[in-house]
Formats: C-alpha cells, sequence, structure tokens
C-alpha cells in the first residue's frame, strides 16, 4: 500500500474507462428511435434533416462516430446535447455540484447516523433497544433507496407534509447563485434562510440514499465494536473507572471505526448510482435526473457523456476510499 | 440428513414469514382472475381516482381508482402475476449464467478465471441503475426487456459468489477423490461441485427474486417496462404523480412490493442459516 499501489490503481482505471466508454457508444448505436426525428418540425424538408445529422455527425460510420467521440473528449469536450441544444460538457457541469452536495449530504449523515446507531446498540445491549436497532438495520438493508424515496414521500411529504418532495429550492426564494454549490455558496453568504431551505429539500432525498448505507455501516461496526469491547485495553479502561459510555464513545469507536468504515467502503458507490433514480424521484435537478430525461429523450451524446461521467465518479469514488483507508489506518500508513 | 429435511427441520421465523409471503404471490398470482372483483383494463370515468371503500370512500372500490377509474385492487392481483414471472425468470437466467461462468472461473483458474474476473470487475464499475435503464431503452419497453436487463447486469451476483465458493470446494478430499477414480473436470464440476454449491445458490436465487421485483419497478417507473399489462411499477409511477390527489394510488403497489422485497430476503437470509451445515452443529 504505497504511492506505486495507488498510481497502479490510477493506470488500471484508464483501461476500464475505455471498457466503459467502448460499451456505452456501441450500445447507444444500436437504440431504435431517430434522435434527429424527434426534434425535427413536421415541415422539414430532407435537406434540412441532413443538414442536422451531418451538423450532429450521425452521417459518418460507427467508428468514425467513435473516433471522432474519443477525440472530443480527449480534449475536454463531449459534444452537443441534441434534446437540450447545448454542450454536453456545459449541461454536466452545470448539474453536477448538485448531485455532489446531494451525494455528501447522504455520506454525512450515512457515517453519522450509521456510527449512531451501532454506539446504541452496543450500549442498550442486551435490552431492548439492541432489538429494535437491529431490526431497522435489517430492514433498511433489504430495501434499496428507491422504496424508501417512495415511503417517505407518501409520508413526511403527503400524508404528514412536514418536507418538501421535488426540486432543489422553491422557485420562490430570493437567491441568484455564481456557482452550482448552492448550499456552500448560502452559508458562505451568511444567507441561512436560503440553507436552511436547501437542507429541508436535501433531506427526503438524502435520507433515502443514506439509509442502506448506513444499516450497513451499523451491522459491521456494531460486530467490531463487540469485538473491540473484549480486548484487554477496554479493560483496563474499565479498571480505571471510566463510565460505560465514555469507553464506547473513546476507546472502542476510535479503534473500530475504521475497520468499519473500510469494510462498508464499496457501498459507497452504490450510493453514487443511486443518485440517478433518487433525483429523478425528487424533481431534484441533478446529472442523474439529466440521464433519465436523455434516456427519455433518445439524446445519445447527452447520454454518453453522463454514462462516462459516472463511471468516473464511481472510479473516484472507490480510489478515494482506498486512500482514505490507507491514510487512516496506523497499520498500513506505517508499514 | 438432507439439506431438505434440514430445510424442514430447522425452520426459522424469517424463513416461516419469507415463505409465508412467497406462497401469498404465487397464490395471488395464479388466481387473480377469480380474486378481482373488477376488470383490471377496465375504465370507469365516472370514477376516476375514488377513495377506496375500506378507507371511507363509498363507490365500492376496495382500494380505490386510479386516473382512468380502473379498480386498484384488481390491478395489484393481476400486477402480482407481471411481478413473478419476472422475479422466476431472470433469477433463473441470470443465475445461470452466473453459475456456469463462476464454475469454470473458479475451477480451472489460470486464464479463463483471470478473463472472467476482469470482465466481472468492468461489469461492476458500471452504475447499475442507469445501465438498466440504457438498457432497456436501447431493446424497446416490455417485460422481456426487464427480464435481459436483469439477467446482462445480475448475473456478476452469481458469478462472484459461485466463483469464491468452488474455490473452497476445490481443495476438498471429494474432488481429489473423484480424480483419482479418474472423472473428468466436467463430470467434477457437474457431478460433485454443483450439489455442494447448491445450497448457496438456493439463497442467491431467493434473494434475486426480491432485487428482480424491485428492478422491475424501477423501469416500469421510467415507463421502460410493459405497458399495456397492469405493473406494480407503473402503478407507483401513475401514484407518484397524482401523489397529492390520492394517496392510495401510491400506497397500495409500494406496499406490494416493499413487502416481497423484505419477505423474498428474509426467506434467503434465513435459508443461508438453515442450510449452512457450520451453523446446524
Amino acid at each position: 500500500m504505497s504511492t506505486t499501489y495507488l498510481l497502479k490503481r490510477l493506470l488500471w482505471a484508464l483501461p476500464t474507462l475505455f471498457g466503459v466508454a467502448v460499451v456505452v457508444f456501441v450500445l447507444l448505436r444500436v437504440v431504435p428511435g431517430d434522435p434527429i426525428a424527434m426534434m425535427i418540425p413536421p415541415g422539414a424538408t430532407t435537406e434540412d434533416i441532413q443538414r442536422l445529422r451531418h451538423f450532429y455527425g450521425l452521417d459518418t460510420s460507427i467508428p468514425e462516430q467513435f473516433g471522432v467521440w474519443i477525440g472530443q473528449i480527449l480534449q475536454g469536450q463531449f459534444g452537443n446535447s441534441i434534446s437540450l441544444r447545448e454542450k454536453v460538457m456545459t449541461l454536466v457541469l452545470g448539474k453536477l455540484p448538485a448531485t455532489l452536495e446531494l451525494v455528501f449530504f447522504a455520506l454525512i449523515v450515512a457515517t453519522m447516523l450509521g456510527v449512531l446507531l451501532a454506539v446504541a446498540a452496543v450500549y442498550f445491549r442486551p435490552r431492548w433497544p439492541e432489538l429494535v436497532i437491529d431490526g431497522f438495520a435489517g430492514v433498511s438493508l433489504a430495501m434499496p433507496d428507491f422504496l424508501w424515496a417512495l415511503v417517505f414521500i407518501l409520508v413526511l411529504g403527503v400524508l404528514f407534509p412536514v418536507l418538501p418532495i421535488s426540486g432543489r429550492l422553491d422557485p420562490g426564494m430570493a437567491f441568484e447563485p455564481d456557482t452550482g454549490f448552492y448550499l456552500i455558496e448560502s452559508v458562505l453568504r451568511g444567507q441561512f434562510a436560503i440553507a436552511r431551505e436547501l437542507l429541508r429539500h436535501l433531506l427526503l432525498p438524502g435520507l433515502a440514499l443514506a439509509l442502506p448505507l448506513a444499516a450497513g455501516l451499523t451491522r459491521v461496526l456494531k460486530a467490531s465494536l463487540l469485538e473491540a469491547m473484549k480486548q484487554d485495553y477496554v479493560t483496563l479502561a474499565r479498571v480505571k473507572g471510566y463510565s460505560r459510555a465514555r469507553i464506547l464513545w473513546r476507546v472502542a469507536l476510535r479503534n473500530a471505526l475504521i475497520p468499519a468504515l473500510t469494510l462498508t467502503g464499496v457501498q459507497f458507490t452504490f450510493l453514487v448510482g443511486g443518485t440517478v433514480l433518487i433525483e429523478y424521484i425528487f424533481a431534484y435537478p441533478g446529472i442523474g435526473n439529466l440521464a433519465i430525461g436523455a434516456v427519455i429523450q433518445r439524446d445519445l451524446p447527452l447520454l454518453q457523456g453522463l454514462v462516462l461521467t459516472f463511471a468516473v465518479l464511481f472510479i473516484a469514488t472507490n480510489l478515494c476510499v482506498d486512500l482514505l483507508c490507507t491514510l487512516l489506518n496506523p497499520k498500513v500508513r506505517h508499514a | 440428513m438432507s439439506t431438505l429435511s434440514r430445510a424442514i427441520l430447522g425452520l426459522n421465523g424469517r424463513t416461516l414469514f419469507g415463505g409465508t409471503v412467497l406462497a401469498l404471490l404465487v397464490l395471488v398470482a395464479v388466481l387473480a382472475p377469480w380474486l378481482s372483483p373488477h376488470d383490471p383494463l377496465e375504465q370507469d370515468l365516472l370514477n376516476t381516482l375514488a377513495r377506496p371503500s375500506w378507507f371511507g370512500g363509498d363507490t365500492g372500490f376496495p382500494l380505490g381508482t386510479d386516473s382512468l377509474g380502473r379498480d386498484i385492487l384488481s390491478r395489484i392481483l393481476y400486477g402480482a402475476r407481471a411481478a413473478l414471472i419476472v422475479a422466476v425468470v431472470a433469477a433463473f437466467l441470470a443465475g445461470a449464467l452466473g453459475t456456469t461462468l463462476g464454475l469454470f472461473a473458479g475451477y480451472l483458474g489460470g486464464w479463463v478465471d483471470t478473463l472472467i474476473s476482469r470482465v466481472v470487475d468492468i461489469w461492476m464499475s458500471f452504475p447499475a441503475v442507469l445501465l438498466s435503464i440504457v438498457l432497456a431503452a436501447v431493446i424497446g419497453a416490455g417485460l422481456y426487456t426487464v427480464v435481459v436487463a436483469i439477467v446482462v447486469i445480475d448475473w456478476t451476483r452469481f458469478c462472484r459468489v459461485v466463483r469464491a465458493e468452488v474455490l473452497v470446494q476445490r481443495e476438498q478430499d471429494y474432488v481429489a477423490s473423484a480424480l483419482v477414480v479418474g472423472l473428468t473436470p466436467m463430470r467434477i464440476l457437474i457431478d460433485e461441485v454443483l450439489p455442494n454449491v447448491a445450497p448457496l445458490l438456493l439463497t442467491l436465487f431467493t434473494l434475486e427474486m426480491g432485487i428482480a421485483i424491485v428492478v422491475e419497478a424501477i423501469l416500469s417507473f421510467v415507463g421502460l417496462s410493459a405497458s399495456g399489462i397492469p405493473t406494480w411499477g407503473g402503478m407507483i409511477a401513475e401514484g407518484r404523480q397524482y401523489v397529492n390527489q390520492a394517496w392510495w394510488l401510491l400506497a397500495f403497489p409500494m406496499a406490494c412490493v416493499i413487502v416481497s422485497v423484505l419477505g423474498l430476503n428474509a426467506l434467503g437470509d434465513g435459508l443461508r442459516d438453515v442450510l449452512d451445515p457450520v451453523k446446524q452443529r
């Protein structure tokens, strides 16, 4: 686990990305349904259609199109979106911050919730709160984010309407951000009413994404906390007269958290993938929502760019998890 | 003791709950025409979005009607058919493909293993939901599409687990004895190793059925599943649109998906414990 290892991991990411690019490109060329046919007005002449085809490069052979596309990517461009008539790169970069805010929010919620539940379960062991937490973790693990989202919409959005169920910010709010990172920017500008409203909109989609991950973390962390509680250093702390809560938070958790986070790290990528559907359900304006729109509109250039963006996010997440685990784990760090 | 009798004797709470859910699902799917109070496709435009009569409505629709006045209870009962068909067929095909590749990768090792494992790695670096939506868009909407999308994406689950298990089994004495007796690798794989992996497969199969039901719901939700027949996912999609006017459109099909998924998960977990010889002792 060293710089060489990380470099190797980075290099491995390239063929994987290329594989993703090839598969996506080939897959999308066999799509039935003509994107040009969907955008032309009824009175268009054959020449107009030809011109459009030429503009979007759809009149060349498939290997040629692939070459052009890869060339564009190397120059940092993804081509033009057909349905939204804008540069794909502009669209992706415009919506990416919204998705990143959602992902990080969900990640923080999941980690806090997971740690809290695991510590509580061990603290109250073997009384009923432990059983309730175990049961909750079991159900959360079985239920994917999609179903949680629907439950939240129904229960907290409609039956007891306490939280908003769509969008990122109500259109009525006066907020003109310079960047896509609304939440960060509103806090930096001191507009806390806006920040609060943004958080309220983030809560349900974030929670839906976070719950399955939190449940996984609870399970793993609980097991490693129980293991830690048997160790000599815990006995020593007990002999010193520390309270049970203090032993759990200060001594056992410190030793158990990193292995547990390492084990659940893989699931972070599931959270990133989950944004596609969750954003669509909550009409949250991020790249996931954009991707489903692109599928419905048969917008090939946009969809290609988005799938590739998600693949990059996936690989980056995996790398970050690896890197963090290396940095945080003393055994590996000093090796 | 055979695995079957062990399974029956070792019935635990989760297996029982999951088994009941599965049995109900099968029963409802088979008996849908006799249980349904209405034709699931029949529209009653005078009674659109009617309140469920079991929850205070008075139009005689037990679980209310949708935006076209179709009876929700009947659509749910018929929707169980689509859910069950997709669950069984998709889980079976994904299992068959993944198990075959996993058996070869684990038993043969070498370049076969390297190749298959690398493909699995690349496969899993796709976002599954996005991939299934793209796939479904490519093939065109329909139940068949849902099945193909699940098989193409989820064979990796079976492949990884089976490969790992075969790596363990390969070192067992019974494989060595079979080799000594002179059985061909193919015979050993099918007659000796496969039966020992079977309990694991049963668990994976059950879990995959639950996943398949969710994927069907997801693809229906984005309009990529069957459109002519009632499906739970299609009902959920409509329910999301009308959620502010009529909660029952979303609540009932959603509850069906949740109960099915929880039931199948419980069954899978329960079976894993029941069939695990180590935990039996």
